[in-house]
């Protein structure tokens, strides 16, 4: 076990090391300097030059990585080239939407799928069985940030229940930052749910077949019971698994759900920074990104591994 | 004895009444006049030191608001004083004398004196300034500062615009104590000062108590920065937003216009658009290919299908609102067929093919769709090509490496580019160039306005772009707001003289 | 043995055939032409003229979804096709070699899944460009690396097979029982991934057109035609609805066959799958 651990820990950091010099080479590719950039048309060479050095973009490129993935190891993220701020400081502002509609995003998934799943694996072959299937099937049809472009449609232009976009800030109160937040977690939440509404049904339906659960049914133990209390926690453990491994596409989701209702998280600081060229900022983020999708996996890894004896796959599924 | 029925008509006018008087009273408390206000715009700026920086956005939150020039732009593009109650300018134009408010302070409580003047004059044209606009700043020889009140500017060669210059919010007077902190934590001389910064969301100003001038009405100023069209109007219908300027969800207009409860101003900016053209590149060095180019464009269905009907076609590098402008919108009328025509004759018959590069704002991307799709219906074929800014100016402007790209061009009074010999049209004409040397040596305000009329006809002749449109300047307001900027002779939303009705 | 063929692959199937008839027919015919703009007629609501309705510059919006399917289609298949070319034969490589080989396959594979398929291609079109052919590249990548380690796992079974023991003591090398051997047995369930890949490339797709990355106008895409749509909520909702159903409707048909696939492939694994 500790010889897998130690694996995977490795494994992990020259991963997450290749990925900084991918990033800091491709994005060497990316047209347009971003000193033109902040200091417009009218901009001297003399100027230029000036800001350029005061970015440290003068050094060599070899320089330039070896200064970056230095305070990278020391966890020291830069400052970025046009906000004049710690990136550190950056992510951490935004961290504070995009964490908290992460989060209401499984909270949201987790709590439409486990009843569905549990329904339709209850009334198998039934109606509602059919309806959740259905609902299921819809559900990763639907491309979020079209769901998002609905919701809006209605929750904010027909019914004003919720704002169309932006976010006031914590600072305004939980209340109105909380509103900003439930229609881009609802259409993050709605494609996770329908997977995990499948997963649930399926993972339900194998263990009513196990031994244990028709032994309790023999024993006279209500269906709902049994649902509840025997079927469902085993069903527990592939749906974490699955929800798990659906983190890297949150975070994708995130990014352009952003975008649709300029919520002011780490995806849109992202989007911005590239647009901006502020290349401290987007090496920092897709980095840190990386590292927590790597994370994850490798957390997902071992966790399967705890619970499942048999030696560890190396795989673990596709990242979205 | 009442029945129940009236009994239930009473209580319902009892209730009536209370609903009533409650109305009132509320109604009473919304006659109070606000003291706040909420701007809209619709990009945020990266950070709040106008003197380090070129985006639009910066100089919209701080101008005249929480920074001050030496002299001011107002709403009609006439100087106004600033930080300098009085300026002198000697015979020969080369002395500025500039007498200072004598109790200006910076927001951090230290004075504001002809020190900060030299301070921030001198760093903008140091060796390492970052300054945006650091040729405004070069014909400065030195700066003098005889007693606190007085700052000196002399210069090494004449420049009729230095004042113009001297106004603009890259020349900002900042202070040594909090010049390196500016970008987030801004300290100026301005009637209002910094309160927060929300990133990516609002810039918050509140009323500066100790300002030495006339003050505000407005105790509090939020600037909420929106970039999502549908979010833009959500907020303005649920009166999140007071006023929303250089607002460009021109389909929306029509709604608010017929809503009681909102103004929409529409005036002028200083934004020719235009289809830039590489005029060294073949085949638009040919100028029967860009003659043709200028009659395959209906500009009158541009304006309507990009900015809804608001806006003005221009026929030459010239606003319509400035003395001087000659009208030659009609030197090329919408003709396909004329420019079949003419690409035949300049050896096109088949028309060609060609790139359109388009950067980011919306009048860009939206108008290159739609004069691509008029290019196409004579034959010339022009693959869209959506570019960030950043690659936009290193390919587009500095390079000069593209076909045809469409761009505003925002700067006031800006033909002379014409002039440049490596500015990134790649036009070349001598007798541009002599028009122009002409201009710089006419003070005579006829003969100077005469020669612009030249060189505008001159360039529609010369088909040197493809000339479009006016940018409009349109902001949605309540209805009860006043003393908003309808034109935008400088960027900025200069809120010190607005008030509730 | 004849199976029944399960319902999801009929219905998936005929959905998928219907968008790609739809996207064929608009090669020789759309109500109009998908690239004439006429303003005059702009945000039309759905008319007996236009079906459903035109977008903000007059454009009729049935002809744009038509031409917009064959787009979607062509950046999938695409996208599928390159990672099918570049991921298959690494997979089958990284089993044969075993050891060394098989590890850097597999490091090459995390490094991939490091990066959202999503955010890969932002960054890629940041630095090459916007534009369709880049966002097949990037979506490509992702797939390859997906296909490569799905054909690994399989590989790697079959070759644990006895007839493939069997095969090695007659004397093929490893090449020839690739061939022989692994790749028919592993076909199947690489068909059915790459089914499911193809639904998450045109779900990618319309979400880099949408952020304006993806496919240029004039060439009509339903991501580009929801950013559009956005912009005219009030004016016109309508247009926010129906390149979101073209959408939907072919992630749909996509998946269903890719999951009625594998049921058909694998009784086993039944159950999973919808319907």
């Amino acid at each position: 076990m500790l010889a897998f651990l130690l694996r995977r820990l490795v494994s992990l950091t020259v991963t997450v090391w290749l990925a900084t010099i991918v990033v800091f080479t491709v994005l060497q590719l990316v047209p347009g300097d971003p000193a033109l950039l902040m200091l417009g048309i009218n901009a001297q060479p003399d100027t230029l030059a000036a800001l350029r050095s005061q970015m440290g973009l003068d050094q060599p490129i070899l320089t330039r990585y070896l200064h970056w993935a230095g305070g990278l190891a020391r966890g020291d993220l830069g400052v970025s080239l046009t906000y004049a701020r710690p990136v550190a400081d950056l992510v951490a502002e935004r961290l504070a939407v995009t964490l908290p509609l992460s989060l209401l995003s499984l909270v949201l998934s987790t709590m439409l799928a486990l009843p569905l799943g549990l329904l339709a694996a209850a009334r198998r072959g039934r109606g509602s069985d059919w309806a959740v299937l259905g609902f299921a099937q819809l559900g990763v049809s639907m491309p979020s940030f079209w769901i998002a472009i609905l919701l809006i449609l209605l929750f904010s232009l027909t019914l004003h229940w919720f704002p169309a976009g932006g976010f006031p800030g914590w600072s305004a109160g939980v209340g109105p930052a909380l509103q900003a937040l439930v229609l881009p977690a609802l259409a993050l939440a709605v494609p996770e749910a329908a997977i995990l509404a499948r997963v649930t049904r399926t993972a339900v339906l194998d263990t009513l077949g196990e031994d244990h659960i028709r032994t309790a049914r023999a024993k006279g133990v209500g269906r709902m019971a049994v649902l509840l209390r025997h079927a469902l926690p085993n069903a527990l453990i592939p749906v974490a698994t699955v929800l798990g491994l659906q983190i890297s596409f949150l975070v994708a989701g995130a990014v352009v759900v952003e975008n649709v209702f300029t919520l002011p998280g780490l995806g849109r600081l992202l989007y911005q920074a590239i647009g901006q060229r502020d290349l401290i900022v987007v090496q920092g983020v897709v980095v840190l990104l990386a590292l927590f999708v790597v994370l994850v996996n490798a957390l997902v890894d071992i966790a399967c591994a705890l619970a499942d004896p048999r030696p560890p796959a190396t795989g673990n599924g596709g990242a979205s | 004895m009442p029945t129940a029925k009236q009994r239930l008509t009473l209580a319902a006018a009892a209730i009536a009444t209370a609903a009533l008087a409650l109305a009132a009273a509320s109604q009473a408390a919304l006659a109070q006049p606000r003291t706040d206000l909420v701007v809209g715009m619709a990009l945020e700026p990266p950070h709040l030191d106008p003197s380090a920086g070129a985006a639009g956005a910066i100089k919209e939150v701080t101008y005249a608001n929480l920074f001050e020039p030496l002299l001011r732009v107002d709403a009609d593009g006439r100087l106004v004083p600033g930080l300098a109650e009085r300026w002198s300018v000697s015979e020969d134009g080369l002395t500025y004398r500039f007498s200072l408010r004598p109790n200006a302070k910076f927001h951090d409580g230290t004075t504001a004196d002809s020190a900060d003047v030299k301070f921030t004059l001198d760093r903008a044209r140091a060796a390492e300034s970052v300054n945006a606009q650091k040729a405004y700043f070069a014909p400065i020889a030195q700066v003098e500062t005889p007693d606190p009140q007085t700052a000196v500017v002399t210069l090494s060669r004449p420049d009729g615009l230095f004042l113009f210059h001297m106004a603009s919010g890259d020349a900002a007077i900042v202070a040594p104590e909090s010049a390196a902190t500016n970008k987030q934590k801004p300290v100026g001389t301005g009637p209002f000062k910094f309160d927060r910064w929300v990133a990516g969301d609002r810039v918050v100003l509140v009323r500066n108590p100790d300002y030495d001038g006339a003050k505000p009405k407005i105790d509090r100023v939020t600037f909420r920065f929106i970039s999502d069209p549908a979010a833009q109007v959500a907020a303005l219908k649920a009166g999140d937003i007071d006023a929303f300027t250089l607002f460009s969800t021109y389909e929306a207009l029509p709604e608010f216009r017929n809503d009681p409860n909102f103004t929409v101003m529409v005036g002028s900016t200083e934004g020719e658009t235009l289809l830039s053209t590489n005029n060294a590149r073949k085949p638009f060095d040919d100028v029967r290919v860009r003659r043709a180019m200028a009659h395959a464009i209906d500009r009158q269905t541009l304006i309507e299908g990009v900015l809804y009907g608001n806006g003005v076609a221009i026929g030459s590098h010239f606003p319509p609102h400035r003395e001087g402008y000659v009208d030659l919108t009609g030197l090329y009328p919408y003709d396909p067929a004329r420019a079949k025509a003419l690409l035949a004759e300049a050896g096109y018959p088949n028309g060609f093919d060609t790139t359109l590069r388009l950067p980011p704002p919306p009048y860009a991307r939206r108008g290159g769709e739609l004069v691509a799709a008029m290019l196409a219906e004579v034959g010339i074929r022009a693959k869209i090509e959506p570019v960030e800014w950043a690659a936009w100016l290193e390919k587009t402007f500095k390079g000069k490496d593209y076909d045809l790209t469409m761009i505003a061009h925002t700067e006031p009074l800006d033909i002379d580019i014409y002039a440049r010999p490596d500015y990134y049209f790649n036009y070349r004409s001598e007798r541009f160039n002599a028009l122009n040397d002409e201009l710089n040596r006419t003070q005579d305000p006829a003969k100077r306005n005469a020669l612009y009329g030249e060189e505008q006809r001159l360039l529609a002749e010369d088909a040197v772009n493809g000339f479009l449109f006016m940018l409009p300047s349109v902001t949605v307001q309540k209805a009860n707001l006043s003393g908003m900027w309808v034109n935008r002779p400088v960027q900025a939303n200069d809120v010190t003289g607005v008030s509730w009705k | 043995m004849k199976r029944r063929l399960p319902l999801s692959l009929h219905l998936g199937a005929g959905l998928t055939l219907l968008l790609v008839a739809m996207a064929l027919l608009s090669l020789l015919w759309t109500p109009y032409p998908a690239e004439q703009v006429r303003v005059i007629a702009r945000l039309k609501p759905p008319t007996a003229a236009h079906w459903l309705g035109t977008d903000h510059f007059g454009r009729d919006v049935l002809s744009m979804i038509m031409v917009g399917a064959r787009n979607s289609l062509a950046v999938g298949a695409a996208a599928v096709g390159l990672g099918l070319l570049g991921g298959v034969p690494l997979g089958l490589l990284a089993a044969a070699l075993g050891r060394w080989g098989d590890e850097a396959v597999a490091r090459l594979g995390d490094l991939v899944f490091a990066f959202p398929a999503v955010l890969t291609a932002i960054l890629l079109t940041a630095a090459l460009g916007a534009g369709a052919i880049n966002v097949v590249v990037a979506l490509a990548l992702f797939n390859a690396a997906v296909l490569a380690r799905v054909a690994r796992g399989a590989a790697l079974a079959v070759w644990r097979r006895p007839f493939v023991g069997a095969a090695l003591a007659l004397g093929r090398g490893p090449l020839s029982v690739t061939l022989v051997h692994v790749l028919p047995n592993i076909a199947g369930i690489v068909v059915v991934q790459a089914t499911i890949l193809f639904a998450v490339a045109i779900v990618n797709e319309a979400a880099l057109s949408y952020l304006g990355l993806g496919i240029q106008p004039p060439s009509p895409s339903w991501g580009k035609m929801l950013g559009d749509a956005q912009t005219h909520l009030f004016t016109a909702p309508l247009q926010a609805v129906f390149p979101g159903i073209a959408i939907a409707l072919c992630v749909m048909g996509l998946t269903m066959l890719g999951d009625g696939l594998r049921d058909w492939l694998d009784p086993r694994h039944r159950s999973s799958g919808i319907l």
